[in-house]
């Protein structure tokens, strides 16, 4: 039997605010145990949450950027439990009444695209971070670090549409890219300011109810989300092959050996007995706020790739690397505008120097310039790889260098044809294996001249000079 | 229907709160009753409204997006029934 996947991606996105969502302290990264926090956000009895209007900000945004629908009324809830990390014992969140709804992501694969519902997008904040101290064997006790509290998030829940690890991890891209383009979230996986869950089921191709579902957790790379789900998949179609039956739990990625295992403990039945936050009145947000926050949508990655393959006329993979940072997006286009030569060459290298440019270490001026020489054949390959170093590294104009270390080749044909006819004149009977058709020493005649100006021929046309010579 | 007495027990445990034998009917016979003063609104038909969950809609204040310390991270410490340098110590959670 042939069976397909259904997966829903659930992802908690940190907000880039200064400040957490329901109080003034900070949320910078780093800090001492304890040190951003105050009597709201540790739960103190008569505080009050009073929301930060930026947070909400970049949840409007990220709605209108994925097509959503922004609820115009929307109520923050409670979910109750009891965990050392949560001194009020709860979080609030959005339940009934999320931000927004009804969006969608398209996603291009293998020349298709594929759009991927989002069923909504809301806000709510973080727990605090639980120290455990694991370096001394039966540790009675754990430390609570409440820095986190209170952290503003956006949780974006995707529908079921997701049918292959490979479009759940193009998903998470775009959707990364797209957060990190609005600038509402620096979308760090590995530092966990960008987190994915994911609801699993297979189901025999064709069968329309879905299967029991296992939900995943524990992935902190796009990389590991993929093969997660991968190996996922194969569980529980080798559980039905097998005569079994797929168990609805939460289940922990194990990076290491790469496999997903039953999550022990938490899974008393979880009843959060939601209900809305009296603390804090509901969210009302009119149409002319969003109307306002749409103007400042950028161009983003889906339409950034699209425009920079039709306009520049460069393959779609390359326009996708380049679209990776709008940074790197806007400095190819710098470049290749500041020359019109071949924008493929272009893009060619600033992807090899990516690093350098996202980093703000070089000039779009630096890859026009060795672009252009290189098309008109005043400097080689070698060289021009030589020279973007020496630029990154010195900060000077590329043809500066490029002047001060004698590195431009010699394209004149005149004086080409000079060197070659001396070096013909001296091996007259090499010449003469040549055109009795030993052809392969045209590679002797090349590395000659090479020799003779210290390598800075231009190789191919002493090939075209060579051969023209030798006839 | 009055709450069951394994509903009231329920909810304790998910409130943490250890009820004895008698203060659990207690508080299954009060419950009940809060329960049955409430079901009167069962006598209107509210399919058309949109359940209260404020009692005002002014919509909720908002503040800027600036950071202001408190500053005085002694003062939340020492609520704390135990601590550990400068974090809270908790019993031990175990995760795998
Ligand atoms: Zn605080």
């Amino acid at each position: 039997m042939e069976f397909e996947a259904v997966i829903g991606l659930e992802v908690h996105a940190q907000l880039a605010t200064e400040s957490k969502i329901f109080c003034a302290c900070s949320t910078g990264f780093g800090a001492p145990p304890n040190e951003n926090t105050c009597p709201v956000c540790t739960g103190m009895p008569g505080v009050l949450p009073v929301l930060n209007r930026k947070a909400v900000e970049f949840a409007i945004r990220t709605a209108v950027a994925t097509s959503c629908r922004v609820q115009n009324r929307s109520v923050f809830a409670r979910k109750n439990y009891f965990y050392p990390d949560l001194p009020k014992a709860y979080q609030i969140s959005q339940y009934e009444l999320p931000l927004a709804v009804s969006g969608h992501i398209d996603i291009e694969r293998n020349g298709t695209t594929r759009r991927i519902g989002i069923t909504r997008i809301h806000l709510e904040e973080d727990a605090g971070k639980l120290v455990h101290a694991g370096a001394f064997a039966g540790a009675q006790t754990s430390l609570a670090d409440l820095n986190r509290c209170s952290v503003p998030l956006m949780e974006i829940v995707s529908e079921p549409d997701i049918r292959t690890p490979e479009e759940g991890g193009a998903y998470l891209r775009r959707l990364r890219d797209i957060l990190v383009y609005l600038e509402v979230c620096d979308g760090n996986m590995e530092e966990g300011s960008f987190r994915c869950d994911a609801n699993v089921s297979v189901r025999p191709r064709g069968q329309k109810e879905f299967g029991t579902k296992a939900e995943l957790k524990n992935m902190n790379s796009f990389r590991n989300v993929e093969k997660a789900l991968e190996h996922e998949i194969r569980r529980q179609i080798e559980v039905i092959e097998d005569g079994g039956a797929v168990v609805q739990e939460t289940r922990l990625w194990d990076a290491d050996a790469g496999v997903t295992v039953p999550m022990r403990g938490k899974e008393e039945a979880h009843d959060y007995r939601y209900f809305p936050d009296p603390d804090l009145l509901p969210l009302h947000i009119d149409e002319a706020w969003v109307e306002e926050l749409r103007k400042t949508i950028p161009e983003l990655p889906g339409e950034k790739i699209a425009r920079l393959a039709s306009r520049y006329g460069i393959p779609r993979y390359d326009a996708e690397l380049l679209s990776s940072s709008r940074l790197l997006a806007d400095f190819f286009e710098a470049a290749a505008d500041a020359f019109g030569g071949n924008p493929k060459v272009t893009a060619n290298e600033c992807i090899q120097w990516k690093d350098a440019i996202v980093a703000g270490r070089m000039s779009p001026e630096t890859i026009a310039h060795v672009v252009e020489d290189r098309e008109t054949g005043t400097i080689s390959a070698t060289a021009s790889k030589t020279l973007v170093e020496a630029a990154i590294g010195t900060g000077k104009p590329v043809r500066q260098i490029r002047d001060e270390k004698g590195l431009t080749q010699i394209s004149d044909a005149g004086a080409l044809e000079a060197i070659v006819d001396k070096v013909i004149a001296g091996n007259p009977k090499e010449v003469e294996s040549y055109r009795a058709g030993k052809t392969g020493l045209l590679s002797f005649f090349v590395g000659q001249i090479m020799k003779e100006t210290r390598g800075k021929a231009n190789p191919r046309m002493v090939q075209e000079v060579l051969k023209a010579k030798l006839g | 229907m009055a709450i069951t007495r394994e509903e009231v027990l329920h909810v304790a445990r998910l409130a943490r709160l250890a009820l004895s034998s008698d203060e659990a009917d207690r508080m299954r016979e009060q419950l009940g009753d809060i329960l049955a003063y409430i079901r009167q609104l069962d006598r209107l038909d509210t399919s058309e409204v949109v359940p209260t969950s404020h009692a005002v809609e002014t919509g909720t204040p908002y503040r800027d997006d600036s950071v202001h310390p408190f500053g005085e991270k002694e003062e939340i410490l020492k609520n704390a029934p135990d601590r550990e340098d400068d974090f809270f110590r908790v019993p031990r959670i175990i995760e795998d």
